[in-house]
């Protein structure tokens, strides 16, 4: 038997700027096994409803993480709202598919970029971030944050979007796809890319079932576990198909998000075409009492909501199952078997959002 | 599949103006909308409150009787949940974020002295007509225990006569 | 048509805690995988929840074993779905959940956090 050494990687690594630790046991090189840990940034989120009532907690699960804060303002919203049977206006369904689908472009190029500096693009990695910044500007205009946008409440959204506001958007979304189309040409037409990233981490379908993995990484692999069929929000009006590719390496999962984003811009003005006018909000009363679990959609994946109320304002217990967590068994297995010098590119490719997973 | 993909994009890049700001030379421009911090028409406050019970953090402070708003801009998100639950509507959200301070420190809102004096007055008036409105509710009262003890002394007399 | 309009299941079923493996086991051999694992305690009481989702069809059935005592000690799932593992390391270091037989163990040492078990609620002291 060769030997075997324990190399350490993280919590502070060269991918990107959130901790993550693995303990990675090789030979010659070669991955043999991986030991993960999580906590460094362990905040204790979901035990802060002991100490916020429910309308407050609103802002706090929006604050679980920068990247994918609308979803969880929204998850946790939609939840709520199912307990205590509140049916939102229509206008405020689609004010919020809208956000959603934009912060998912925003989620997407940041990946992108962060994938490029990860293979050593640094160039293409800039230019991913210039296209960012255009759908963050048109986040602060139409919510006033440019990551934390605060707009869900319980019982429907606080802002509208103006058509004038509309109009921006819209021609904002028409320049970045524009410019998308460019950058596209790089990732998935440049042989320095292509030699970079294809047959790296290859996941098998039957591995990723198996594994339990969620979202692009898992549809990547060929599983059509798409949330957003479950017609949430205002999706079960819109028309898409789940984006899924059958190959399974890092290469599909780079092709899954791009493609995922032109999708989002479909969605986008599909939304703009089809919303109603209307009020903005319902009124709520009372408390939560009663439990229940919803699943949604996030830029990186299916994420679980669990709420247990009361029927005081503070709740019982809420439970947010992030994609990171349950794609970390399918990092693991992805990583068995890599050469050392993947690993930060492997990591890279779930797309890990740790703050997510530690609350 | 091509070597040379992003030749053209660097190219162009080279001739292209750049995308960001010189921003201490040029003014950074917020959207109307954009959450910066809490501003408040402080005589407008009626101190009732129900900012400091919204605030998820705890960063507000409301002093009814002396006529004090105070926030703890280290403590605010800036998620406008008090701009929104106000009911004099007199909390706004202005663009333009906080300049980084040396010390942690509240920032304390006052009533002017005119508004105060003001609002003494008010309640000086409001507490004469309470007072008044209070004797009133006593005469009347008195009028119609009166009222009763005869119509009482009637209904015995009617008795007495049966 | 039809499929698309039948609107997926969400249930909560409450289970006896000795039927987990068992009930892990038929949800693994028609196909559901496991979406998440949870523990919350009401009041004293601590209830687990084991997510199965069906991705063909979207169906989610959510089961619920409460626990009276919570130093009850429970099996472990993950001879059925070994991603189940991580799941139940956190129910261990977060809510002090006693599982039997969790491979792979990570001793404490998933969420390198100071405080043990911080989302459990305080003792009673014993009289």
């Amino acid at each position: 038997m060769k030997k075997r050494s324990v190399v350490p990687y993280g919590p502070q690594h060269p991918v990107l700027p959130e901790p993550i630790h693995l303990d990675l046991v090789i030979e010659d090189e070669k991955i043999m096994d991986v030991i993960p840990s999580i906590g460094f940034i362990h905040r204790g989120l979901e035990g802060l409803t002991s100490k916020r009532d429910f309308n407050q907690m609103a802002y706090v699960a929006e604050r679980i993480c920068g990247i994918c804060s609308f979803g969880h303002g929204f998850g946790y919203c939609e939840t709520v709202e199912k307990i205590m049977g509140v049916e939102i206006p229509d206008r405020a369904k689609y004010l919020r598919t809208i956000w959603f689908e934009m912060s998912r472009v925003h989620s997407h190029l940041l990946w992108l970029g962060l994938l490029a500096d990860g293979f050593g693009f640094e160039n293409l990695f800039y230019q991913c971030w210039r296209v960012r910044e255009k759908i963050l500007d048109m986040l602060e205009l139409t919510t006033g944050g440019r990551v934390i946008f605060s707009v869900n409440k319980i019982g429907g959204v606080m802002k509208d979007i103006s058509s004038t506001m509309a109009k921006s958007v819209l021609e904002s979304i028409d320049s970045i796809e524009a410019e998308l189309k460019e950058l596209q040409k790089t990732f998935m037409g440049d042989y320095t890319v292509e030699s970079r990233l294809k047959g790296c981490g290859v996941l098998t379908k039957e591995q990723a079932h198996a594994l339990g993995c969620a979202g692009p990484f898992a549809r990547a692999s060929g599983i059509n576990n798409d949330m957003r069929l479950l017609g949430y929000a205002a999706y079960g009006q819109l028309d898409f198909e789940p984006v899924i590719s059958d190959v399974g390496d890092s290469y599909a999962r780079c092709d899954v998000r791009i493609r995922e984003l032109f999708q989002s811009f479909d969605l986008i003005r599909q939304c703009f075409n089809k919303m109603p006018s209307g009020d903005l909000s319902v009124d709520v009363k009372g408390n939560p009492k009663g439990e229940h679990f919803t699943r949604i959609e996030q830029p990186r994946g299916e994420a679980v909501y669990y709420v247990h109320g009361n029927g005081t304002p503070f709740l019982d217990r809420l439970r947010v199952r992030t994609p990171t967590f349950a794609n970390l068994a399918g990092l693991c297995e992805t990583l068995k078997g890599a050469d050392y010098a993947d690993v930060g590119l492997l990591v890279l490719t779930i797309d890990p959002c740790i703050s997510c997973t530690e609350r | 599949m091509s070597l040379m993909s992003f030749a053209s994009e660097s190219l162009k890049n080279l001739f292209k103006k750049p995308v960001t700001t010189k921003y201490p030379f040029e003014p950074a421009v917020y959207p109307e909308r954009s959450r910066g911090h809490i501003e408040i028409e402080i005589d407008n406050c009626i101190g009732c409150g129900m900012c400091v019970r919204s605030c998820p953090l705890g960063a507000l402070q409301v002093n009814r009787a002396k006529g004090l708003w105070a926030i703890n801009r280290f403590d605010c998100i800036a998620c406008g949940y008090c701009v929104e639950k106000c009911p004099k509507k007199c909390l706004f959200m202005k663009p333009g974020y906080q300049t980084p301070g040396e010390q942690k420190n509240e920032d304390v809102f006052v009533k002017s002295p005119e508004q105060l004096e003001k609002e003494a007055k008010q309640r000086e008036e409001a507490a004469a007509k309470a007072a008044a409105a209070q004797q009133a509710a006593l005469a009347k009262k008195a009028l119609e225990a009166k009222k009763a003890e005869e119509a009482a002394k009637a209904a015995k007399s009617e008795e007495g006569k049966d | 048509m039809e499929a698309e309009k039948r609107q997926p299941k969400n249930d909560i079923e409450i289970i006896d805690f000795n039927f987990i493996v068992e009930i892990a086991i038929a949800m693994q051999r028609s196909g559901y995988r496991l979406s998440q694992a949870c523990a919350a305690y009401e009041g004293d009481e601590l209830n687990l929840f084991y997510t199965y989702v069906d991705d063909e069809n979207n169906d989610c059935i959510t089961v619920n074993a409460k626990l009276e005592d919570r130093d009850t000690v429970i099996m472990s799932i993950t001879n059925v779905f070994p991603y189940a593992a991580f799941y139940e390391n956190e129910m261990h270091e977060l809510f002090g959940v006693n599982i039997n037989m969790t491979v792979p163990d990570y001793q404490d040492r998933l969420y390198r956090i100071d405080q043990e078990t911080p989302m459990a609620p305080a003792r009673k002291e014993e009289e």
